[in-house]
């Protein structure tokens, strides 16, 4: 019964707990259904586009729409438009609210720490899998977008909004550069959603805590009364991708974004690790 | 945890899997364990007896870390807790409040998951590891189903499998055997009893006090948030005192010639105009001159017994009748 002997010293990072995180999250049926919900997204725009007789104007609908019908690699940026200011954050909010919460919910937190996990290593792992969740679903999205396009309208070189033209390929860099784009602005989102589960043991209260927070934080941007705090929330450069659309290409809103998200996450991680490093556990 | 008292170190004792002393948990407005000593001793089968919301399983998430005590210390295998549970508790398997386990995934995946969270687990015997434990709690042909078709009694046991993953110095279980048919409690007797003599201690609560007394050899009692008795079995059931009973159809008789040997009977009438004379005795008591007395007399004798005070009556006597919810 010496178990202290058996296992020399074998303690690294532990990354297998990283690698079950992974897996059952993207074993879960639910996880599944939001992606697959992610999917349709440009393969509805795209089949009513098709579908539809009616030329459109430039300017109408969502921002890209009418160039969709002449270049099919548009349709991944205006599903990407479509879906940042609530289909995104709403998959984003389930995933990120669930992670605490949801073990709690169901029994298996009191276990996971008792193995032990240890809490600071299972918040990390919680928020990596958030945030593989986050990059699976813009990374589908994009896709999707550019295949249905590919599919249904003719593609060629992209003319850029600043005049230029790129090739396919380079465009194919910039779709990704967009999904990258778009998966670090869901990051602070994913932080503070694992902050919120981390109040709770009940996952759907999180989850819709997560998402209502996404809302109110796009209304509160849009109030001009509130200009001066507007570049401090975190939805605040979720549509500024068009910046990676422009030859030369331009880094400043991404980098902007990015160090908006990372202060994100670094206030809610600290408060998500104070309040889940001395919480008791009586789910 | 800011009110964490701090490391003591004078108190770790070695022959004590677990101690604990002025141990205080209170939330919000209600004291749930007030100031409890508890003393497990290293290989015994310690039963952990109270009734519901006496503070059992809020003792057993501070023994475990998941909860830090208001007050008080605790020490598991000779170290404090919480602050070293990440040494203490890859030792220690544990039930805890019932099985949890993820209903979307087999018996199988879930252990394998819980065990990928332990940093010291070796991920090279974890198959291994998984079937073996689902074996002896005989899992292996439900190995592969969905944990959501599990019934309640296959989920006790997986969650029991899951606190033998590895080779444990201390198993806490907190109502092992709930759900489990008479077989089932059976076999978990058993699998405690063959763990207890491989040199495991075991710490198991329940409020079944007739499998306590089949099982430990030590027992502690919680009421109301105190630990009202605690010692080996043995001593807490010699606390009450033994009866004598005699059944007989010659009432009159076998009452005057008990009472003339100093017995105070109470006569219970029972079928077939027999009647049961119940008498507490003393520890000198000899049972052999009563019953010689008895038949020299010409008592008819249909039943005859030193009745060894029940568990249960101690048990009711420390915490009380009824089913009043303390608090």
């Amino acid at each position: 019964m010496s178990f202290s002997n058996s296992a020399p010293a074998k303690s690294g990072l532990g990354l297998s707990l990283l690698a079950s995180e992974l897996s059952v999250l993207f074993r879960r049926r639910r996880t599944w259904a939001m992606l697959t919900a992610v999917a349709l997204i440009p393969i509805f725009l795209a089949v009513a586009v098709r579908l539809s007789s009616q030329v459109l104007v430039p300017g109408e609908g969502p921002p890209f729409l009418d160039r969709v019908t002449q270049n099919g690699l548009f349709t991944g940026f205006t599903a990407m438009i479509v879906a940042i200011p609530l289909f995104l954050p709403l998959t984003v909010g389930v995933v990120a609210g669930d992670t605490i919460a949801g073990e709690a919910g169901q029994g298996t937190l009191r276990y996971l720490l008792v193995a032990p996990a240890g809490r600071i290593r299972l918040l990390l792992v919680k928020y990596a899998g958030a945030a593989a969740f986050a990059a699976a679903a813009t990374v589908i999205l994009m896709l999707t977008g550019l295949l249905i396009g590919a599919a249904l309208f003719p593609v060629g070189p992209v003319t850029l909004l600043s005049g230029e033209v790129i090739t396919v390929s380079e465009s194919l860099v910039r779709s990704l550069l967009v999904a990258m784009y778009v998966w670090v602005s869901l990051l602070g989102l994913s932080a503070i959603g694992l902050f919120i589960s981390t109040l709770t043991d009940v996952p759907v209260g999180a989850m819709a805590a997560t998402v209502v927070v996404s809302v109110v934080a796009q209304i509160l941007d849009v109030l001009p009364q509130l200009a001066p705090i507007q570049p401090w929330l975190f939805s605040h450069y979720w549509l500024g991708f068009a910046d990676l659309l422009r030859q030369p290409l331009d880094w400043t809103s991404f980098g902007q974004n990015a160090l908006l998200q990372a202060g994100y996450i670094l206030v809610f991680g600290a408060l998500a690790y104070s309040r889940f490093s001395t919480k008791d556990i009586l789910s | 945890m800011n009110k964490r008292v701090k490391e003591n170190e004078a108190l770790a004792n070695p022959a004590l899997a677990i101690e604990t002393k002025g141990l205080f948990k209170s939330f919000a407005k209600q004291t749930a364990v007030n100031g409890i000593d508890l003393s497990v001793p290293k290989g015994s089968v310690f039963g952990f007896l109270g009734p519901n919301g006496s503070g059992k399983t809020t003792t057993i998430r501070m023994l475990l870390g998941l909860t830090s005590p208001s007050e008080g210390v605790v020490n598991v295998l000779g170290q404090s807790m919480p602050a070293n549970l990440q040494s203490v508790l890859p030792k220690v398997g544990a039930l805890v409040e019932g099985p949890g386990f993820y209903p979307f995934l087999s018996g199988e995946a879930n252990l394998k998951r819980l065990d990928t969270a332990d940093r010291l687990a070796d991920p090279k015997t974890r198959n291994e590891r998984v079937a073996k434990a689902l074996e002896r709690v005989g899992l292996t042909v439900a190995a592969k189903k969905k944990v959501h078709a599990y019934s309640l009694g296959m989920k006790q046991r997986l969650g029991i499998a899951n606190a033998l993953l590895q080779p444990r110095d201390l198993l806490i279980l907190d109502e092992p055997t709930n759900g489990l048919d008479p077989q089932g409690t059976r076999e978990v007797r058993n699998l405690i009893k063959s763990l207890a003599s491989e040199g495991t201690t075991i710490f198991v609560s329940s409020h079944l006090l007739a499998e306590v007394e089949q099982l430990c050899t030590h027992v502690a009692v919680m009421s109301a948030g105190n630990l009202v008795s605690q010692g080996e079995l043995a001593e807490l059931r010699h606390m009450g005192q033994s009866r004598v009973s005699v059944t007989t159809p010659d009432v009159d008789e076998a009452l005057a010639l008990m009472t003339n040997l100093g017995l105070i009977p109470v006569v219970h009438e029972i079928a077939h105009s027999d009647s049961s004379l119940i008498a507490p005795v003393s520890s000198a008591f000899e049972p052999e001159v009563l019953a010689a007395a008895l038949v020299a007399a010409g008592v008819r004798i249909r039943g005859f017994a030193v009745e060894e005070p029940s568990l249960e009556e101690r048990f009711v006597s420390l915490t009380g009748e009824g089913f009043d919810v303390f608090q």
